[in-house]
Order: C-alpha cells, then sequence, then structure tokens
C-alpha cells in the first residue's frame, strides 16, 4: 500500500458518469448504486443505533436505584433483549455494511458493487425485519424477553407468542447479512482496479473480505438454530427439550458456533477503519501490514474453536473445559500483535488529533481494556465468578462501544467529507468525541466493580451494595446517549453545507478514495484506475 | 390522581434519598471461605496485574506517542513500517505469559471438577422462581423463596439491608465437610450461584451438573441465580447458612420433626377462616408473582384466576387441584406438589375460589387433597360446601 502511485484517474471523460441519480423517493427504492446504497445503510443502522439506544436508557433508568420504579421486571426483560438484538444486528453490523458499500469499491477502484440489484435486496429487507421484530413489543404477552442469547427452554417452551415472529424477523436479518457477504466477496475477488494485487488493499478492504466469509460461514447455522425453535414450538419436535431426548445445552452450541465469530464480525471491520486512520494522522504508513493481515485471518480462524467459553459453567467435561480455555487464551496473540502494530504506527510519527484519530486513538485504549477484561474471562476458574455477571457486561460493552462504535464513528469522520463534499463543524465534533468518551467510561467502568462484588446481568432490581456504582452507571449512559443526538445534528449539518472539502482534506491520508473529487461522483471509476 | 401523586412523591423522596445509606463500594471479587475460592481468587489477581502491566507498558509508549510526537510540536515522521525481530518478539513474549497463566488455572480447574468422595450430598433444583434443596439420605427437603415483602420492592417502604438477599428457609450446610451440589432445573435454565463459595453452575432441566464446597467458617453466604430464567430472574436469591458439625446436626433433627408435626396437621378439620389466612399466606408467597395479588395475572402468560372458571366453577375443582399438583405442559404453571404440603395445598384453593369476588363458599381441606393425590379425583365429602 506504500508506494502505490496512481496511474491515471478516470471520472469525468465519460459521459455516463455525468448524469445524476433520478430524483424522488423512487430513487432510495430502485437504486443499485453502491453510494446510494452506503448512505442508506448508515441512515438506518444510526436510526436503529438510537432505538436500541433509547431502549438502553429504560434499562438505565430502572437501574438508576434499587426498587422497581419504571418498568417491570415483564417489560424490562423485552428491553435488555431487544437492546441486544437491535444493537447487534440493526445497529452495529449495517453501519459496517454501509462503510463497506461506501468504501470498498472506491478503494479498489472498482465503479460499483459486483452485484448492485441483489445490494439493493439486501438492504431493502432490513427495514422489513426490523418493522417485524420491533412490532412484537406490541403483541399480546410481549416481545422476546429472554435475551439476546434466547436460551433455550426460555426461548421455546416458555416465551411469549410473538417469538415465532422473532424467528422469522432473524431469519431475514441473516438472508441481508448472507447476500452482503457474498457481494463484497464478489467485488473485492472480481472487481479490483489492474495492479490492486490483495497484499496492497487497504486493510479495511482486507477485514470485510475476511468477515464476509465468516457472515457465510455463521449465518446459516443462527438460521438452522431458530428454525429448530420453530420446530419445537410448533412442529412437537425436542431439540432443545431434555424430556422429549434432546439437551438445552445443544441451543447454547449451536448459537454461540454463529456467536463468537458474530462479536469477530462486529470488531474486525472495526479493526480495518482504525487502520485507515491511524497511518493517516501519524503521516507514518502502517506498521507491519502483512502481520496486520495474518492477525486478522488467525483470530478469524480461532473464533471458530473457542465458542464453549460462554459456557463454561454448563457443566462440559473437562478436557473441553481445558480446550476451550487454551484456545480462547490465545486469542489474545494475534489481538495483541494488531495493538502493538497500531501503538508502533504511531510512534516515532507526526501525529495530528482531527476527531477521526481521537475516536481511534480512543479505540486502542478502550478496545485493549475490554481485551485485558476478556483475558481475564478466558481463564476458566475465574470464569465461574465472572460469568453471567456485571463483569461480562463491561467487559463486551468495552469492546462493542468504545470498539465496534467509535470505530463507526471514526471512519463516518474520516470519509464524511468524501460523501458530502463538506469538512464537519470540528468544534463540535470534538465535544461529541468528549462526552461520548467520559459518558462511555463513567457507564461501563463501575460496571466492572458491581460485577466482581456479584451483581448479576439481565436482573431489573438489585442488592443495596451495588447502588452506589448504579447510579453513576446510569448517570453516564444519560450522558452518552444525549451526546449521541449531537452527533445527528453534526452529520445533518455537514450533509447541508459546510467548509469545502479537498479531494484529499487529510494530509496524512494514502489510498484510491482520495483520488476522487469530493463528493464523490455519483459514478466513480467507471475506467479502472492502473495501480502501480 | 391521588394515588399517583403519591406514587410520583415517593418516587423524588427515593430519588434524593442520599446513596451513602447503601455505600459499601466493593470493587473487588470476594476472596471466599473456600481454599477453592481463594486459589480462584489468586488465580484473578495474577491475571488482573499481567494485564496492569501489559496495559502499562503499551499504553506508556502509546502515550509518549501522543505527547512527544506530535505534529505541532515539530515532528517529523520516520518511514520504518516494518520489523520481522519485533514482529517475532511482540507473538512470542505474550505466547509465553500466556503459558505460565495456563498452568495454575488448569490445575485449579482439576480441583474445581473433583466432585469424587463427598461427605454430604445436596439435590439443588432451580424453579421458575426458587430453589429447592435436597439432602439426600437425610429426609429432609424443602423450598427457598425469596423474602422481601413487595412493599420494599415497589418503594412503599425502606429496604433492609439484605434487601432482595434474603429467604424463609436458608441453605444449612456444615463447616469442614466436602458438600457436593447436584444441580439441575425444573423449567428453565437457572444458575446457582454464591460467590463466597466460587461455585456457580448451570440448572439444565433434565441434566444433574456436580460441583462442590468445602467451607471454612461459619457464616451466611448470600448469591443470586446468575441465568436468566424469565419473569422474576433478579427474585430468586440464595442463601448459605454455614454452621458447625453439631448444630448443623441439631437442625437436620428439627426439620424432621416438623415435618412430622406438619403431616398430623393434615388430619385436623380446619375451618374456612383458618384455610382463608393461611391461604392468603401461601398465595402471596408463590402464586402473586405470576397471577398478581389481585388475582387478575398478566395473560396471556400467566392467566387471570379472578372470575376463571377453574377458580369458580364447582365441577372444576377436581381440575383446580390436579393443575396446582401437577402443573400444566408446556406453560409456565408449574407442579407445586413437591412444595407444597396437602395444608398449604388446600388454604390455597380455598383463598383463590373465594378472593378477589370469587365468592364460591367452597372450601377444600387437605383431606381431600390427600384423597386427590391417592385416588386421582375429588369428591367433596370431606367438607359439605356452604
Amino acid at each position: 500500500m506504500t508506494d502505490q502511485t496512481i496511474g491515471h484517474v478516470n471520472d469525468h471523460d465519460d459521459s455516463h458518469a455525468d448524469h445524476g441519480p433520478p430524483k424522488g423517493l423512487m430513487r432510495w427504492v430502485l437504486t443499485t448504486n453502491h453510494k446510494d446504497i452506503g448512505s442508506m445503510y448508515m441512515w438506518f443502522s444510526f436510526a436503529m443505533f438510537l432505538l436500541g439506544g433509547a431502549m438502553a436508557m429504560v434499562i438505565r433508568a430502572e437501574l438508576f436505584q434499587p426498587g422497581l420504579q419504571l418498568v417491570q421486571p415483564e417489560f424490562f426483560n423485552q428491553m435488555t433483549t431487544m437492546h441486544g438484538l437491535i444493537m447487534v444486528f440493526g445497529a452495529v453490523m449495517p453501519a459496517f455494511v454501509g462503510l463497506a458499500n461506501w468504501m470498498i469499491p472506491m478503494m479498489i477502484g472498482a465503479p460499483d458493487m459486483a452485484l448492485p440489484r441483489m445490494n439493493n435486496w439486501s438492504f431493502w429487507i432490513l427495514p422489513f425485519a426490523f418493522a417485524l421484530l420491533v412490532s412484537t413489543l406490541f403483541m399480546e404477552g410481549g416481545g422476546p424477553n429472554f435475551g439476546w442469547t434466547f436460551y433455550a427452554p426460555l426461548s421455546t417452551d416458555y416465551a411469549p407468542p410473538s417469538t415465532t415472529f422473532f424467528i422469522f424477523a432473524v431469519h431475514m436479518m441473516g438472508v441481508s447479512s448472507i447476500m452482503g457477504a457474498i457481494n463484497v466477496i464478489a467485488t473485492i475477488l472480481n472487481l479490483r482496479a489492474p495492479g490492486m494485487t490483495l497484499m496492497k488493499m487497504p486493510l479495511f478492504v482486507w477485514t470485510w473480505l475476511i468477515t464476509a466469509y465468516l457472515l457465510i460461514a455463521v449465518m446459516p447455522v443462527l438460521a438452522g438454530v431458530v428454525t429448530m425453535m420453530l420446530m419445537d414450538i410448533h412442529f412437537g419436535t425436542a431439540f432443545f427439550n431434555a424430556g422429549g431426548g434432546g439437551d438445552p445445552v445443544l441451543f447454547q452450541h449451536v448459537f454461540w458456533f454463529f456467536g463468537h465469530p458474530e462479536v469477530y464480525i462486529m470488531i474486525l471491520p472495526a479493526f480495518g477503519v482504525v487502520s485507515q486512520i491511524i497511518p493517516a494522522f501519524s503521516r507514518k504508513p502502517l506498521f507491519g501490514y502483512t502481520s496486520m493481515v495474518y492477525a486478522v485471518a488467525s483470530i478469524a480462524f480461532l473464533s471458530f474453536i473457542v465458542w464453549a467459553h460462554h459456557m463454561f459453567t454448563v457443566g462440559i467435561p473437562l478436557v473441553g473445559e481445558v480446550f476451550f480455555m487454551y484456545a480462547t487464551m490465545l486469542i489474545a496473540v494475534p489481538t495483541g500483535v494488531k495493538v502493538f502494530n497500531w501503538v508502533a504506527t504511531m510512534f516515532r510519527g507526526a501525529l495530528t488529533f482531527e476527531t477521526p484519530m481521537l475516536f481511534a486513538v480512543a479505540f486502542v485504549v478502550l478496545f485493549t481494556i475490554g481485551g485485558f477484561s476478556g483475558l481475564m474471562l478466558s481463564i476458566a476458574p475465574a470464569d465461574f465468578q465472572y460469568h453471567d455477571t456485571y463483569f461480562v457486561v463491561a467487559h463486551f460493552h468495552y469492546v462493542l462501544v468504545p470498539g465496534a462504535i467509535f470505530a463507526i464513528f471514526a471512519g463516518v469522520y474520516y470519509w464524511l467529507p468524501k460523501w458530502t463534499g463538506h469538512m464537519y463543524d470540528a468544534g463540535l465534533s470534538k465535544v461529541h468525541f468528549w462526552m461520548s468518551f467520559i459518558g462511555m467510561n463513567l457507564t461501563f467502568f463501575p460496571m466492572h466493580f458491581v460485577g466482581l462484588a456479584g451483581m448479576p446481568r439481565r436482573i431489573p432490581d438489585y442488592a443495596l451494595q451495588f447502588a452506589d456504582f448504579n447510579m453513576i452507571a446510569s448517570i453516564g449512559g444519560f450522558m452518552f446517549g444525549v451526546t449521541q443526538l449531537l452527533f445527528l445534528f453534526i452529520v445533518i449539518k455537514c450533509v447541508k453545507g459546510g467548509p469545502k472539502a479537498e479531494a484529499k482534506p487529510w494530509e496524512g491520508a494514502h489510498g484510491l478514495e482520495w483520488m476522487v473529487p469530493s463528493p464523490a461522483p455519483y459514478h466513480t471509476f467507471t475506467t479502472p484506475p492502473d495501480v502501480k | 390522581m391521588r394515588l399517583q401523586a403519591r406514587k410520583l412523591l415517593t418516587l423524588m423522596a427515593g430519588l434524593l434519598a442520599s446513596p451513602a445509606l447503601w455505600a459499601e463500594w466493593a470493587v473487588n471479587m470476594p476472596e471466599g471461605v473456600t481454599d477453592l475460592s481463594r486459589s480462584i481468587y489468586d488465580l484473578h489477581m495474577t491475571i488482573f496485574w499481567i494485564c496492569v502491566v501489559i496495559g502499562i507498558v503499551v499504553f506508556g509508549v502509546m502515550f509518549w506517542s501522543v505527547i512527544f510526537h506530535r505534529k505541532s510540536r515539530g515532528a517529523k515522521a520516520s518511514e520504518f513500517h516494518e520489523s520481522t525481530l519485533v514482529e517475532i518478539l511482540w507473538t512470542s513474549i505474550p505466547f509465553a505469559i500466556l503459558v505460565v497463566m495456563a498452568i495454575p488455572a488448569t490445575k485449579t480447574l482439576i480441583e474445581v471438577y473433583d466432585t469424587k468422595e463427598a461427605d454430604i450430598d445436596i439435590k439443588v433444583t432451580g424453579y421458575q422462581w426458587k430453589w429447592q434443596y435436597e439432602y439426600l439420605g437425610e429426609d429432609v427437603s424443602f423450598f427457598s423463596n425469596l423474602t422481601t415483602p413487595r412493599e420494599e420492592i415497589n418503594n412503599q417502604r425502606p429496604k433492609n439491608k439484605d434487601y432482595l438477599l434474603e429467604v424463609d428457609e436458608p441453605l444449612v450446610v456444615p463447616i469442614g465437610k466436602k458438600i457436593r451440589f447436584l444441580v439441575t432445573g425444573a423449567d428453565v435454565i437457572h444458575s446457582w450461584w454464591v460467590p463466597e463459595l466460587a461455585v456457580k453452575k448451570d440448572a439444565i432441566p433434565g441434566f444433574i451438573n456436580e460441583s462442590w464446597a468445602k467451607i471454612n467458617e461459619p457464616g451466611i453466604y448470600r448469591g443470586q441465580c446468575a441465568e436468566l430464567c424469565g419473569k422474576d430472574h433478579g427474585f430468586m436469591p440464595i442463601v448459605v447458612d454455614a454452621r458447625p458439625m453439631d448444630e448443623y446436626q441439631k437442625w437436620l433433627d428439627e426439620k424432621r420433626a416438623e415435618a412430622a408435626k406438619v403431616r398430623e396437621l393434615t388430619q385436623k378439620d380446619w375451618t374456612m377462616d383458618e384455610l382463608m389466612e393461611k391461604g392468603e399466606q401461601v398465595y402471596t408467597k408463590l402464586c402473586a408473582a405470576c397471577h398478581q395479588p389481585n388475582g387478575m395475572g398478566l395473560p396471556p402468560m400467566f392467566p387471570a384466576l379472578k372470575d376463571a372458571p377453574i377458580a369458580v366453577e364447582r365441577s372444576q375443582i377436581g381440575k383446580h387441584i390436579d393443575v396446582l399438583l401437577y402443573g400444566v405442559k408446556g406453560t409456565a404453571m408449574q407442579a407445586f406438589k413437591e412444595q407444597l404440603n396437602e395444608v398449604d395445598m388446600a388454604a390455597v384453593i380455598t383463598y383463590e375460589r373465594n378472593a378477589w369476588g370469587n365468592n364460591t363458599g367452597e372450601v377444600v381441606t387437605p383431606k381431600d387433597i390427600l384423597e386427590y393425590k391417592k385416588n386421582g379425583a375429588y369428591t367433596g365429602k370431606y367438607v359439605e360446601a356452604k
């Protein structure tokens, strides 16, 4: 990636490229343009982020102090479940697909995604899937209330009637994700500009290529497990019912065989985004590009053989326990390599701290803290004490909020000038960063303490010794939540106007996406650039 | 309207109440009271300090760069971007640390799994939302329910210091003996967790998991269900009361005597008032969580009992008893045969048939229950309904 030069960039000499998109609503319904679809994914994901966030606010408000104040346990469980489902499947995943849609073709010099019609279809399934999922909240008996991991038999024999709709919604999300993943792979493998060899690809493209394979591998497993649930509920099978010869633990094995790679699906593209941004603002090439690619590939491989570390307390045999403990500890090695490489990239660079860099640096620090608690959780005997407590809640929020979500913020600020042609409001964006940073840490850091002190997760009310830290967490949560409205404002303001952005607004940035004007024309690279 | 205002006031008062009153600020895992819990605590602290040291090194280098390699300080970017040597170093050093860490972790894990040769076996069964303890071979078995009053949960009364961590009957165990817990679930998956014993084991319906503890110090140790198990997951605490062996023996004897007494009570003639009074207690403790104190339930998951045919039609008394004894398959209605004695059962059925305007005037007696258990039919021969 370092010494590549661009032979020629061809945007405007092709007469097609000039005519813009059709007007009106139908533009968005019928579009096959990767930039339009990317934008729709981003907006959809942000809407879901606010919805899932609103549910988190309900949770934090109820937990503000001991006792039941605002909601009853029934509804509280629906909030924790929906918050998880919406954030994972509605906010984080579509946001990365949105970034992939926008950036992958421009980064590899392709005119569009390889399968544009399918691209449209994979987006438009999502609003229907989530409308269906959210509608279950208004059904008799309420929505899903069994946690985002929906363990059987709580989610089968003991579930509300709306579970069938939940299953259908999950199927739709899975179809959308698989189509999106096929598209990413087809694009990267077929549409690279001449000279853009695999080992010259930007790291964001690499991480997405690997993520797409993970998606294709595990989304069918999720579809399988929800179908088994459907059978248990309606067709008299007993996959997860010991009374009929089944096994409730089978559910957990199948679910986590999907679920563990799934958490890497949410973090690998984040690694990619950060690997673009840190070199740009350090004005120094990424340290250890090759080892970064191998590290991502190793993490992806290991993600398939560690699933039972989510199940250390279900009573798997000692040998199994030991195997999954070792395999899980091993993940720390490639993850450590990535962190060391980012730090080495910053070391002896010429650093500036524009907003994308602020989020990226916060990502490295806070994701590493999430990694540390992950390492602690991998120690099986200690996990008997951590499992299903707020320590786990703290852990996965540290890798997902300042991990995945900060990386998305970083990516949005980094590429917003390219998308809109305007610079965002730098001052406000820094307020957004610092408020998010402080709010997020206030929310999730105390959770380590209450978890270690013995507070189980997913409870609507708690013993008095957990009260103080919960109050702090709630205050932090409200702060983080409100701050995201500021982000909405910043983005709208940037779309509407602002200082004109140059083709390459960041001094140290490299890559094909900076060779096209800002805003990027509706069609880019209709003639492929030569990458040398 | 006035009720609303009062509710609001209580809420406000609660919000303003000083958190300092609750303060304990526990920030770490308890060391616990077994040798095993101490080993686990040591593992936890070791890995924690390893993380701290790595963190200091990594963040140290990073913040060094953030402070001294800023462009605004005139830093010029170097061009280096590769070094096989450092890559090998920072792959192999963490690997070595992990190996060092894996050794004690594996040792402890083997100990945790060594459930052989226990002195005492206790079967722990998770129910929605309570625990059952059976002392195998001792003929002692009972259920352990949350006793925190609803008024405290609903903020109508100040909360006591063991709020949500108190039960009617704690699990009494001896110190200095190896106690094996055989953990299972009756409906959904629960998880039996007492931090001070470092025991957390999932209670899975249809399977029995094993775990063990040998407690060093007498005392009361509190824990909670750790696996989401439905509506009242947060309201099924665990209390372990560890006593010296002789006191434990005494307690066992008392338990057996108590059970004998209850059997006698079944033969007593109960009046409707007595049954109603007892029935209300049982209902509040066991039934109100789902069917609600006012009998309205939370349909469709938890049906109403007020005006329900099963609770008002005379022809359905038999079914009423049956549902209480054996539960309803595929629903949250569990079997209470093991949890309630005949007196409690007769009382709660009588209560349900006469509370909240159900006013059937019908009395179901302990003898009716006994007869139903034996013959599977209700004849009504013990009491003529008024």
